[in-house]
């Protein structure tokens, strides 16, 4: 059996195939809060609450509607998505013409508040949620079992990711979007609902924390807080791929997965803290994060 | 696009030379209030506010008066907190050195994270002062000598300055808040000192400053520094009150709390920080009875504050008073 | 003179039994129900014990004696300086003569401290830290339902004796956490048996899969969870998706709840083996009190944990009662002297380090199959008698244990 630095070979593939996979969940989370303040300068920290939502609708449609995973990956989202669109409407908006850092602490607040409801509601022992049948059991890869539930998260993810890089990026509604942020009242005069289209874009970035959160579902609890200490995380992941860099997000995602998971196996006290020390040397070397562009 | 420091500088408004007979009554009142509260709320709850005004009044130097946000603050509060329990406790220090110790070691880490953080500016400091909170929670969490999750506990408090036995509680009250009066007053002699007035050149216009010759960063940096001091200095003070230094001191949800503090007590006023830490500190007593609704009244605070209520308590009083607070 | 004499006597005839009601502090015995009750621990212990408390003074019979009691509870969020913070102010203002429960060894040890400085009384069921009644044994606390030691030398021994003699840990990385792990290495090896493996992760980790990949790796025939909570249910979850069972591992969960099992669901959670001091159905007595407790508590039946604050409740007031006193110090060493006696733990002792003693039973969740109804989860391996139970008296280096 060939070793690596004492790790028998194929136990490391093992573990970078799982950091790919955590690292699924980073790049989908980071690209909704990549998006939303890349197009809309608002710093999302209810992210992770709404991720909580999200893997929250999808067991309430379980339990009450008999509706299973594959109407929640659809369901879910749409209902996060227009209560977030609600929330822009009615508090964000009045954010735009401050600092950013408005938007951060009102976000903060929402966070506290969405989080604490639940948690008085459902307490923190987390519910079940079972894996669809579809999906279940695994492949036997040689050096580790694969479930087939993860493998179809990785698959999934990032398909959703390069879907929507390519719609911001390459399709004309993207251009839009871009263009309505960097000079709003320009692209107003020629038409476009601006306001609108901010608004749809936050309920889109939402979605996207929702989508991540029934994905989510069947393999972590559904517990309130399974949001709260990872927002910090992808938020130091939107930071290193450069704020407002879809692309920068997504393969900062995958990478910074990988490189958790390579953590957990030599040093696995550190796996919680590595993102951080990545930020801390990308920030002092290149503050605006590894693709991103100034702002 | 209105910035943190336009906000702060319009809080803060007024001259910032010699205090105004208004803010000496301020004072006057609050040492008033100070003195004779202990013989009718239950001092321990007192301190704990006073560590904690101490607090938010250092990290307010830097948000309202430099314009800086930093999201990792507790660092500060809980490194000096564990360094002044390991002392008393380990070592047998008594009370005053092991707080002077805290302190120092809360001015070192400022010294190494603010010259690490303070070259960036806005959203990209927190993030750096984030990460850099991070880590040393990290370290926190695995040195052996702070006990993990559980703490340094039992910390001694012995006999302050070889006169006054700390374990009486009234005799630790009046420490705790001579001590709070101090930092206080630096604080305050920082602001409307030629020091303060550099800063404030700084905040208002750094170019400008900088080409009058300022240093804007060695500036910046020694108000970090400042700041961090004296957060320390009510981290290892509230250790000895406690007799207790635990992991929640140095945790990123600490650093949000002193900013709820200072948001809601008014950023960039003098007394705003104090006020903020008193309420918040009650509601979290008052509370604590229900459980998870601590979390979701902060929460409701800073929604409200945030869209609505942005000078604060202080900074609403003293625009009604139209005199800078 | 005589008459002075009269006087004085009539005078303290007459104050006698008002005296001796004085003797509790202020007329009201004021339990503290202090524990978790919105996070990891809230749901095995929570509002269930404060449930449990008032079951107990209503058994006790307090209104029919003439003894007022009063409950009072709060949330120590898990954190050491909230629970001091409220045991001080309960101590000082609120006149509390007693706590009760405390989960979360680190919170237990602060509140250990200064139950003590004050001379109060302190019933932990909650906490599991074996340290309670060793190196931080106090005479004014006594600790109720179980401990890492019975729980290493429960689930240890009986897994080694049944064929799992190479383990693989998987460690909390904290205090509780490296105390579990010891005391269950120290077991395992005491009984021939190998320790192939040990990693440790961050409390509160969403994902175990990096870890369960080395548990399998290692081939060993237990994989040991030495955590709690969701970091528990989380590894146990997602042991399923890996196929850690069927791969022919067994998985030991350390320290395990019914609770928990009702979370994770029979599916994922059956075949685990673990160690509780109570289940509410071992008899007719337990299934009495799980069908009150269930009724008051929305369906959810009594962990051990409530089990415990029951119990130490009611023999609490016994000891008052027969002491006519709530001082914390001398009713502590009243409830040393008495037997204890209730319908949940049967016949006990309390050791003069504070332990208390009774059988402690080794349990397997059962199929989905062969449950009956909704928390009928376990069935009974072993049972362990009371005397092997828990760590013995003279290992402990409690200074109140006399050489």
């Amino acid at each position: 059996m060939t070793t690596v630095f004492g790790i028998p070979t194929q136990a490391l593939f093992g573990q970078l195939l799982i950091g790919l996979i955590n690292g699924s969940f980073y790049a989908m989370l980071s690209l909704g809060l990549s998006v939303i303040f890349g197009l809309l300068n608002i710093i999302n920290f209810a992210h992770g609450a709404q991720y909580m939502m999200g893997a929250f609708v999808a067991y309430f449609l379980l339990q009450w509607g008999g509706l299973g995973y594959w109407w929640a990956l659809l369901v879910a989202p749409l209902v996060v998505g227009v209560i977030g669109v609600v929330l822009e409407r009615t508090m964000l908006k009045r954010l735009y013409a401050l600092d950013h850092l408005y938007g951060l602490l009102l976000t903060f607040g929402l966070a506290l508040v969405i989080q604490g409801l639940f948690r008085n509601q459902f307490g923190s022992s987390g519910l079940p949620y079972q894996i669809p049948a579809a999906l279940t059991g695994g492949r036997n890869l040689g050096f580790m079992v694969l479930p087939n539930y993860r493998a179809w998260v990785v698959i999934f993810s990032l398909g959703t990711c390069l879907v929507t890089w390519y719609v911001i990026e390459r399709t004309k509604l993207g251009a839009y979007l871009r263009a309505a942020t960097e000079n709003p009242s320009l692209v107003q005069a020629f038409g476009v609902n601006v306001p609108r289209m901010i608004t749809l874009t936050y309920g889109f970035g939402v979605a996207l924390a929702a989508l991540a959160g029934v994905l989510a579902a069947p393999i972590y609890q559904v517990n309130p807080l399974m949001g709260a200490d990872l927002i910090i995380v992808v938020f130091a992941v939107v930071v290193i791929g450069g704020m407002g860099s879809i692309l920068g997000s997504i393969v900062t995602g995958f990478a910074l997965g990988v490189v958790e998971g390579l953590t957990k196996v030599f040093y696995p006290e550190a796996s919680n803290t590595v993102i951080f020390v990545i930020m801390a040397l990308v920030l002092l070397v290149r503050p605006t994060g590894l693709f991103g562009r100034d702002k | 696009m209105v910035t943190v420091r336009e906000a702060a500088a319009a809080a803060a408004g007024g001259t910032l030379t010699a205090p105004g007979r208004h803010q000496v009554t301020a004072f006057a009142l609050m040492v008033a209030v100070l003195i004779a509260a202990p013989f009718f709320v239950y001092p321990l709850f007192l301190m704990k506010a006073l560590c904690f005004a101490l607090f938010a009044c250092a990290f307010n130097l830097l948000i309202g008066y430099v314009g800086l946000l930093s999201f990792g603050h507790a660092v500060f509060l809980g490194s000096a907190g564990y360094t002044s329990a390991y002392a008393a406790k380990t070592w047998g220090w008594p009370p005053e050195l092991a707080i002077v110790t805290g302190t120092a070691v809360a001015a070192v880490l400022g010294v190494v994270i603010g010259a690490l953080a303070i070259r960036s500016k806005g959203i990209y400091f927190a993030n750096i002062t984030l990460a850099l909170a991070q880590m040393v929670y990290f370290f926190c969490v695995q040195a052996k000598f702070t006990g993990g999750e559980d703490g340094i506990q039992s910390v001694p408090r012995g006999v302050f300055l070889g006169l006054f036995d700390l374990r009486n509680i009234m005799t630790m009250y009046f420490v705790v808040l001579a001590i709070f009066l101090a930092g206080f007053l630096l604080l305050y002699r920082t602001i409307h000192s030629p020091f303060g007035q550099v800063l404030k050149a700084i905040r208002e216009h750094e170019p400008r400053a900088t080409s009058l010759g300022y240093s804007a960063e060695r500036y910046k940096l020694v108000a970090f520094v400042l700041s961090a001091t004296l957060s320390g200095l009510a981290g290892g003070t509230k250790a000895i009150v406690f007799q207790l230094a635990s992991l929640t001191d140095v945790h990123w949800t600490m650093s949000g709390e002193v900013v709820l503090m200072t948001l809601l007590g008014g950023l960039g006023t003098v007394f705003g920080p104090v006020v903020g830490a008193f309420i918040v500190i009650s509601l979290e007593n008052y509370l604590a009875q229900l459980g998870a609704w601590v979390t979701v009244v902060q929460g409701v605070i800073f929604v409200t504050c945030v869209l609505t209520f942005r000078r604060g308590v202080v900074g609403e009083l003293a625009r009604l008073l139209n005199k800078p607070l | 003179m005589v008459k002075r004499i009269a006087i004085v006597l009539a005078t303290v005839l007459a104050l006698g039994p008002v005296a001796a009601l004085a003797q509790v502090s202020d007329g009201v015995i004021k339990i503290g129900v202090l524990n978790d009750q919105s996070s990891l621990y809230a749901d095995l212990a929570g509002q269930g014990s404060v449930v449990a408390a008032r079951m107990a003074v209503e058994d006790f019979g307090a209104d029919k004696k003439g003894m007022k009691v009063e409950i009072i509870s709060a949330d120590h969020q898990n954190k050491p300086d909230v629970g001091s913070a409220i045991a001080r102010q309960w101590y000082d203002v609120d006149k509390v003569d007693v706590i009760l429960d405390v989960p979360n060894s680190g919170v237990a040890l602060a509140v250990n401290q200064i139950t003590r400085d004050k001379g109060k009384a302190l019933l932990v069921s909650g906490a599991a830290t074996a340290d309670l009644t060793g190196k931080a044994c106090s005479p004014n606390t006594i600790h109720w339902t179980y401990d890492t030691w019975a729980l290493a030398n429960g689930t240890g021994n009986a897994i080694v004796k049944t064929g799992g003699d190479t383990w693989f840990f998987i460690t909390a990385d904290y205090a509780f956490g490296h105390a579990l792990e010891r005391d269950v290495e120290a077991v395992v090896i005491k009984n021939g048996g190998k320790v192939l493996g040990k990693v440790r992760h961050p409390l509160n980790t969403a994902d175990f899969s990096s870890f369960l990949l080395q548990a399998q790796a290692s081939k060993a025939k237990i994989v040991g969870l030495a955590n709690a909570g969701g970091d528990t249910t989380n590894s146990i979850k997602q042991a399923a998706e890996f196929g850690i069972v069927k791969g022919g591992q067994s998985l030991a969960g350390l320290l395990v709840f019914i609770t928990d099992v009702h979370g994770l669901g029979l599916p994922t959670a059956q075949g685990l083996i673990f160690t509780e001091t109570f289940y509410w159905d071992l008899s007719d007595k337990t299934r009495a009190f799980a069908k009150r407790f269930a009724e008051r508590d929305k369906g959810i039946h009594p962990t051990m944990i409530h089990a415990g604050v029951y119990s130490a409740v009611l023999h609490y007031l016994k000891a008052v009662e027969a002491l006519k006193s709530d001082d914390g110090t001398k009713v502590i060493a009243k409830m040393k002297e008495m037997p204890t006696d209730d319908p949940l733990f049967g016949k006990g002792t309390i050791r003069v380090d504070g332990r208390k003693i009774h059988p402690a039973y080794l349990v397997e969740v059962k199929k989905p199959t062969e449950s009956k109804a909704p928390w009928d989860y376990y069935k009974i391996r072993a049972t362990i008698p009371a005397e092997q139970a828990f760590r013995p008296l003279d290992q402990g280096e409690c200074p109140l244990v006399k050489k």
